[in-house]
């Protein structure tokens, strides 16, 4: 029992969380609580691998034709699987209460819930990432070009994941947000649509892919900067 | 005492009179202006030497473009007035913004398309300045979309806000496009610091055009502003003395 | 030592076209109880989440300590507990688990501190179950754990007795009197009487909102 040296009546037992100690703990929180409902961790993949699987059946089985429009292909199927596992960044928070209690700790709104969103990339973006060379295989990639599609997909969906949590934030109150959220999501996604199948693309032909690569690290930091501050600001507004 | 115009600002019986009177002036001014730089435009100006006359969608397409801009950095900057202010008001300027600086976006997209048909053999290409603008008229249906989303009003002004001031990054991207990138379309003319390169048989209209679409705008903005206190307000009291005949 | 105070100055708080608080005025000192009554629709829950800070009113102020709360939100909201409607718990969770990450984000918390709270409440058999499979009067016990470990000045309460037996709601009035007497504030909104005995309880009513007609 810590000796309070304020005069507050009613010390506060134990030494206060640090930022960086209550960010963590969110980050554990929310991936504990994503394994007891794995099933919902594996729609988005799926849905990749389906989308993956429609450009060929719609287009041609030829690789020598799929593998012109690889990259596109890959990143437009990332993007909308992206958007769709968004729906449950603050969904369930929301629902239950417990993101009100994120905004009563005391602690810094924006840092929880950038705790969270990196807990979805985690949980999303990441294996999203270590899918693509297998899809990217079934588009005609060539083996040597899997290197270069985990990395571009890996650092577009951490982009993709900030992005998407200021649409989340926002449509929080909002039913059946599905749609509206691609609306706010998708065209803000766009620089890195255009960077990352850039990336991929350079990737798959042996070239240098670094300077899309930069950019797409660029909208990434930026992503991390503002993004988080956009989504505390919205889901504030949700909570009055 | 230089706060109390801003004060004043903020209420909605002192606004509701003031865009009455403030209306029929630039309404009419803009009427002119439009007028003469069409004419200026259309009829006066010579044929250009390498377009002859298909440049003179110019006339509006130029204009169009750049309201789609203005209007959205208005809306984006009174929601952002509105939000940290907590200004009835600005919300409800942003909200009257919205559909007008849409139409101006479609309006530059479609000039544009059929401007490039002619110059560049393609009603459609993907180059950044065109690809951006087209994102824009994304980001202006987004706002409308999360606007109509919420019951509450409040709620709706609120959030909409967060969203008009994160997308205002579009703005500047879509302005420095054509001198960032190898674009198809054409480096600017008229918003370059030192003389410009266009003749002024030609610039006039062309500035008549661009000041008159800003009048426009502000005279429509007025007109569905007052609608919007008008709404907003319609339980106060002092909406049955402005009301009545 | 000096005891904390709360006051509420001059409340306006609409929602939507309704004017739910008009013009509030009053102030709560350390050790001193706050029950807020009315039916439903009066602004119980409204008031109660503005004073947590997460509503804005239209005019007037709330204080703290003498300081308006707007001036360092997140220290005031550090130095609070609101529980609202439903118990903030997540049904994955076990009751373990969920309190050791609702108090472990504002303050380091031992096991030993964390096993004592939840079998005061009862909850020694069932607290590593997923919350989803606990009652709501459980549920509620939950909460109140969580409540009794937080270690803050003020605690505002919707409805705490809600879906407790008899011997739940002794435990609220047993917790609430021992917040009172460590020098903390409660606002409370309860539909019936708060079961606290012999402390300083001080009562509101709160009629329902008036609809348009704002000046």
């Amino acid at each position: 029992m810590l000796e309070s040296t304020s005069a507050v009546s009613v010390p506060i037992r134990g030494p206060a969380t640090s930022a960086l100690g209550a960010a963590q703990l969110m980050l554990a929180r929310d991936i504990r609580l994503a394994f007891r409902k794995r099933g919902q961790l594996i729609q988005p993949l799926a849905f990749f691998a389906i989308v993956t699987t429609l450009f060929p059946l719609g287009i041609s089985p030829e690789l020598s034709r799929l593998r012109e429009v690889a990259p596109g292909v890959l990143w437009v199927a990332a993007l909308l699987s992206s958007v769709l596992a968004l729906e449950f960044l603050f969904r369930d928070d929301a629902h239950d209460g417990t993101l009100e209690q994120h905004a009563l700790s005391g602690q810094s709104l924006t840092w929880l819930l950038f705790a969270k969103t990196v807990a979805h990339w985690l949980l999303t973006g990441l294996p999203l990432s270590l899918m693509a060379p297998l899809a990217g295989l079934s588009l005609g990639a060539p083996v040597g070009s899997l290197g270069g599609i985990v990395v571009s997909v890996a650092l577009g969906s951490v982009a993709l994941s900030l992005i998407g949590s200021i649409g989340a934030a926002l449509t929080l109150g909002v039913k059946r947000s599905g749609a509206l959220l691609s609306l706010l999501t998708l065209p803000l996604s766009m620089p890195v649509l255009i960077f990352g199948a850039r990336a991929t693309e350079l990737a798959m032909k042996g070239a240098g892919f670094a300077p899309p690569l930069y950019l797409l690290g660029a909208l990434a930091v930026l992503g991390v900067t503002l993004a988080p501050l956009a989504a505390a600001a919205a889901v504030r507004i949700n909570l009055e | 005492m230089a706060w109390t115009w801003f004060h004043r600002l903020a209420s909605p019986p002192h606004v509701y009179g003031l865009a009455a009177r403030l209306t029929p002036w630039f309404a009419w001014i803009a009427a002119i202006l439009i007028a003469g730089g069409l004419y200026g435009g259309l009829v006066l100006a010579p044929p250009d030497y390498q377009q002859g006359d298909d440049f003179r969608i110019i006339y509006v397409h130029a204009p169009s473009a750049w309201m789609s801009l203005m209007v959205y950095t208005t809306m984006a900057v009174s929601a952002g007035v509105g939000l940290i202010w907590r200004m009835k008001v600005a919300h409800a300027v942003a909200a009257s913004c919205a559909a007008i600086g849409a139409s101006f976006t479609v309006a530059a997209l479609v000039t544009g398309s059929l401007w490039g048909e002619r110059m560049w053999g393609t009603y459609w290409a993907w180059d950044p300045r065109l690809t951006f603008e087209l994102i824009l008229l994304f980001q202006y249906l987004g706002y409308m979309g999360l606007r109509s989303a919420f019951d509450d009003l409040q709620r709706a002004d609120r959030a909409s806000a967060v969203l008009a001031v994160v997308g205002v990054v579009n703005v500047p991207i879509i302005h420095y496009s054509v001198i960032w990138w190898n674009s198809l379309h054409q480096a600017p003319s008229v918003m370059q610091l030192g003389k410009p390169t266009m003749p002024p048989s030609m610039l006039i209209p062309l500035l008549m055009m661009f000041l008159g679409f800003t009048l426009l705008f502000v005279a429509l903005l007025l007109v569905r502003l007052r609608a919007e206190i008008l709404n907003r307000e319609r339980t106060a009291s002092w909406i049955r003395e402005a009301v009545s005949p | 030592m000096p005891a904390r105070t709360l006051q509420a100055e001059n409340l306006h708080l609409w929602r939507g076209d309704t004017h739910v608080l008009r013009g509030l005025r009053w102030s709560l000192s350390g050790g001193e109880c706050l029950q807020i009554t009315g039916g439903n629709g009066a602004g119980k829950t409204s008031l109660l989440r503005t004073l947590a800070g997460l509503m804005y009113p239209e005019e007037g102020r709330i204080l703290w300590d003498g300081e308006d709360i707007r001036r360092d939100l997140p220290g005031f909201q550090g130095d609070l507990a609101y529980i609202g409607h439903e118990p903030p718990l997540k049904l994955d969770l076990t009751a373990w688990e969920n309190l050791h990450y609702w108090i472990g984000v504002r303050r380091r918390l031992g096991d030993a501190e964390l096993q004592q709270a939840l079998e005061r409440v009862g909850a020694t058999d069932w607290l590593n179950r997923p919350v989803r499979t606990l009652s709501a009067g459980q549920k509620r016990r939950v909460a109140l754990a969580g409540l009794a470990l937080m270690g803050v000045s003020l605690w505002l309460l919707d409805e705490p007795t809600t879906n407790l037996d008899a011997a739940g709601q002794r435990l609220v009035g047993a917790l609430i009197e021992e917040q009172l007497a460590r020098g903390g504030l409660v606002v409370a909104a309860m539909h019936h009487e708060l079961p606290v005995s012999g402390a300083v309880l001080r009562r509101m009513e709160l009629s329902a909102g008036l609809e348009a007609g704002r000046a």
